[in-house]
């Protein structure tokens, strides 16, 4: 539905990105201490979870990528740019094939894109500190995944159907 | 297609990953605190130091690019209680005793980690 027209596309993806730009400011207020430094939780990835549901692939990349630059530019250093990059684009790939090609509710993909978050984090962290002591975290990592995968899930779900809705009235 | 919000097979993921995460972290947990263990520490990858916990004291780290970490040993646990990180995650970061755990200070690349002495290296000892 999101290719036909021009100026609704343009409009969604203006709001999309707007979206992660205030989801990525919350979790950056939220003092979460997970125990490897810069890891995030991961809310941000609604916004990606409902591009996948609203526009097509090429898309949904693009406001996976420019969530991440912008909030890398924005809220913090190099170290937080690398993980969100790694977090952000293993995730999108896991969602893109799970939203596609499986059968799973916007829970499952999501809460599957929620670990896939955590552990490219945690490849990150491996390789910039060269140490394997990181896998200590996994089990933390799994659950705060799996946690902020349902919530996105939920949410993300309730937002694509509204939003499919908002666009489909004023555009005829 | 694709509108549905949570399925039978959301369902058994969702219990799935819950079973593995809640496991595993049982399972670290429930470990005793490494008895005869060492906190090691290391820089940019390189170990530096190595303190037995059985005995209580402070040690600074020079960290990578001229940052600093206070690392204190005390009651069989290591604690880092102070830092010039800008972030401070390894200054919040709780104490460790168990074998594998550690505290990570990014910005100054220190890991400290704690490894099993030799109690904790043999099986069988009573
Ligand atoms: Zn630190």
């Amino acid at each position: 539905m999101a290719s036909r027209k021009p100026a609704r596309k343009a409009a969604l993806y203006g709001l999309l990105t707007a979206l992660a730009f205030i989801f990525a400011y919350v979790e950056s207020l939220i003092p979460l201490n997970l125990g490897v430094p810069g890891v995030k939780l991961g809310l941000a990835n609604l916004v990606v979870l409902a591009a996948l549901y609203l526009l097509d692939l090429k898309g949904a990349f693009t406001v996976a990528v420019v969530r991440i630059v912008l909030t890398g530019l924005t809220f913090g250093g190099l170290f937080s740019m690398l993980y969100s990059l790694a977090g952000g684009l293993l995730s999108f790939a896991v969602m893109a094939l799970l939203s596609r090609k499986s059968r799973l509710g916007t829970v499952g993909v999501s809460l599957c894109g929620g670990v896939a978050h955590n552990a490219g984090q945690l490849l990150v962290a491996m390789a910039v500190l060269e140490t394997g002591t990181v896998w200590y975290y996994l089990p933390v990592l799994i659950l705060s995944g799996t946690a902020a995968g349902v919530a996105v899930g939920l949410l993300g779900g309730i937002a694509v159907e509204r939003l499919r809705r908002a666009f489909a009235h004023f555009s005829g | 297609m694709g509108k549905k919000l949570f399925g039978r097979r959301d369902l058994i993921l969702l219990a799935v990953f819950l079973l593995i995460g809640g496991a595993a972290l049982l399972f670290q947990l429930a470990r005793p605190a490494a008895a005869g263990g060492v906190a090691e520490v290391s820089v940019d990858g390189e170990l530096v130091a190595a303190l037995p916990l059985s005995e209580d004291g402070e040690m600074v780290i020079e960290g990578y690019g001229g940052g600093e970490n206070t690392l204190v040993i005390r009651d069989g646990e290591a604690d880092i209680v102070a830092a010039t990180c800008p972030d401070g995650v390894c200054v919040r970061h709780r104490p460790v005793s168990r074998e594998g755990e550690s505290i990570i200070c990014l910005p100054n690349r220190v890991v400290v980690t704690i490894r099993g002495g030799k109690e904790a290296a043999v099986d069988g000892v009573a």
